[in-house]
């Protein structure tokens, strides 16, 4: 990766809403480049989605989240590719990852209530074929959330002027 | 009756030839001053990166907390050894050459201890660092100050460094990138000092404390130039680099003699560098990198905001290429460096440091140092927009 693609991806990592125009401000490069480069990202699929990170608790959000894990035996000619796309299909699944370690994939889950998700990973994963085993964690509370912490935190107070 | 004291009367007459510090002043004033945003800080903004911090916690609980070599620990002085051999390519011997000190501030009152006699001359090359002329003026020397100006970029040309050197000239300060100006020098415009460095026969102290900071191009230190390593007194620090300006942590590296020099000096009114900050700055060396060259690339962003908006408010700004300093001039307004910063501090509530505080070199300009967040800095630059738009 060059400098300025890295440049450009860290502006947006750390600020979805950023416009082109203030990218080229920071970086020095015309805006058409940045656009450009942008673009090319974007229909690369190096840059997915934009999205935001929301303290969905505070919000008042009564939404309950766990972490399955889950041990699979895998059929002969289809590998891990044909179960996480049936996986993966469900709504409820946020998020699914291959593992290496006592188990072989993560699912993070959400629904109403801890009854939901529970009976949802009871008759729509445990059920399949190849799902040997699974473990359910209720997530209680969410300190950091990809990078960014979710809750206030004391600022060091710095002088005003130094040399 | 006893006879009563005046204690100022004791006071060396060296302290009382030292002009107060002009940072001193407009510390009071801001401090005064509630949720002004300030642009007046030397020092990163970022928090010592957790690697570091975590490396120093569990250094206390391991109970390390003794003093060390008056050197510094050997296992420090061989990671610095190691890191600046593959960053310049110059080889310092752990054993002989690199003193650990508290703080660059340490080191150069050391150096500059260490070779001057009474009446040496130093040259200072102006807009500079603070400490320069008081720790010259300390060590019974006089500093004899060089103008850089702005058709230069603030880079100190052969010619008035030649111009100069008298036969009492002992040394010359090199602080590139610069603070204040954020000024480097190139390769090319180093090789042209070092020529009159050796013409001359005079040591060189290169404080490159800022050298990670180096936007667009490769910094090159001035020890690394052929010739240059024995004439050289090479300082730097993690402070800048590493967000680590509270530990107090820096270097010296020079020739054995030299640094025998400075080390009997350290031994006396240091004995060593704190131990927990040594434990972290070898955390830092070994595993800082990453996290280094992503606080630079923010900053390099945040040096394209603050030039690119100070110039649109009409406040002319050379593109400092190093440190983390833009340095305007506000001649246009008509206002001298102190009104500016005064009235802007007052008005708009904004922290700068005049120019002149620097040395008469930097009278007209305003160093606005851009390591504060991006919010700030937008703020910041709204403010001054203001401001000068009220003139």
């Amino acid at each position: 990766m060059d400098e300025k693609t890295r440049h450009i991806l860290e502006c947006l990592e750390a600020d979805a809403r950023i416009s082109h125009e203030k990218i080229a401000t920071l970086t020095g490069m015309p805006v058409e480049e940045v656009s450009r480069i942008i673009k090319d990202m974007e229909n690369s699929g190096v840059i997915r989605k934009y999205k935001t990170v929301i303290d969905w608790d505070l919000a008042g959000d009564e939404n309950v989240y766990a972490i399955i894990e889950l041990k699979v035996s895998l059929e002969r000619r289809l590998g891990y590719q044909a179960l996480v796309e049936r996986l993966y299909k469900f709504p409820e699944v946020r998020s699914v990852r291959l593992l290496s370690g006592q188990y072989d994939l993560s699912l993070t889950v959400s629904g109403s209530s801890m009854k939901e998700v529970a009976f949802f990973v009871a008759e729509k994963i445990s059920t399949l074929d190849q799902v040997q085993h699974t473990t359910t964690h209720f997530v209680l509370k969410t300190y950091k959330e990809d990078g960014v912490i979710l809750y206030e935190q004391d600022q060091v107070a710095r002088l005003p002027v130094t040399p | 009756m006893r006879k009563t004291c005046r204690p100022s009367k004791f006071v060396a007459d060296v302290i009382n030839q030292v002009p107060p510090s002009g940072i001193r002043r407009y510390f009071d004033l801001a401090s005064e001053i509630d949720d002004a945003i300030s642009l007046g800080v030397g020092e990163p903004d970022f928090v010592t990166p957790w690697h570091i911090r975590e490396a120093c916690i569990h250094s206390l609980e391991c109970g390390e907390t003794s003093y060390t070599s008056n050197y510094g620990l050997m296992e420090l002085r061989e990671e610095i050894s190691g890191s600046f051999s593959v960053k310049y390519n110059t080889f310092y011997d752990p054993c002989s050459e690199i003193l650990v000190t508290s703080g660059v501030s340490e080191a150069l009152d050391v150096a500059i201890r260490a070779i001057t006699n009474p009446g040496d001359e130093i040259i200072i090359p102006q807009p500079s660092y603070v400490a320069y002329v008081p720790s010259v003026m300390f060590a019974g020397g006089v500093p004899v100050p060089v103008m850089n100006s702005i058709e230069n970029n603030f880079r100190l040309l052969p010619e008035d460094l030649e111009a100069a050197i008298t036969d009492k000239t002992k040394a010359l300060i090199l602080n590139y990138p610069n603070n204040p100006t954020g000024a480097t020098m190139s390769r090319k415009d180093l090789e042209a000092i070092a020529d009159v460095v050796a013409e001359h026969d005079i040591m060189v102290i290169s404080d490159e404390v800022y050298d990670c900071l180096t936007y667009n191009g490769r910094h090159t230190c001035f020890a690394s130039l052929e010739g240059m390593r024995d004439r050289t007194i090479l300082l730097n620090g993690f402070s800048k680099a590493y967000a680590m300006t509270g530990f107090r942590l820096a270097f010296a590296m020079a020739p054995p003699e030299i640094i025998a020099s400075m080390m009997l000096i350290h031994q006396y009114c240091m004995l060593c560098a704190p131990v927990i900050a040594q434990l972290g700055a070898i955390e830092a060396l070994r595993n800082g990198q990453t996290e280094m060259e992503k606080m630079v690339r923010d900053y390099d962003r945040r040096r394209h905001l603050i030039v690119s908006g100070l110039n649109k408010v009409g406040l002319d700004c050379f593109e400092p290429k190093g440190a983390f300093y833009a340095f305007p001039s506000i001649q246009s307004t008509g206002l001298s460096s102190e009104e500016f910063a005064e009235r802007l501090l007052f008005e708009q509530k904004v922290v700068t440091i005049p120019g002149n505080v620097f040395g008469e070199a930097g009278d007209g300009f305003l160093r606005c140092s851009y390591a504060t967040s991006m919010q700030e800095i937008e703020e910041a630059l709204a403010r001054i927009e203001a401001f000068v738009d009220g003139l």
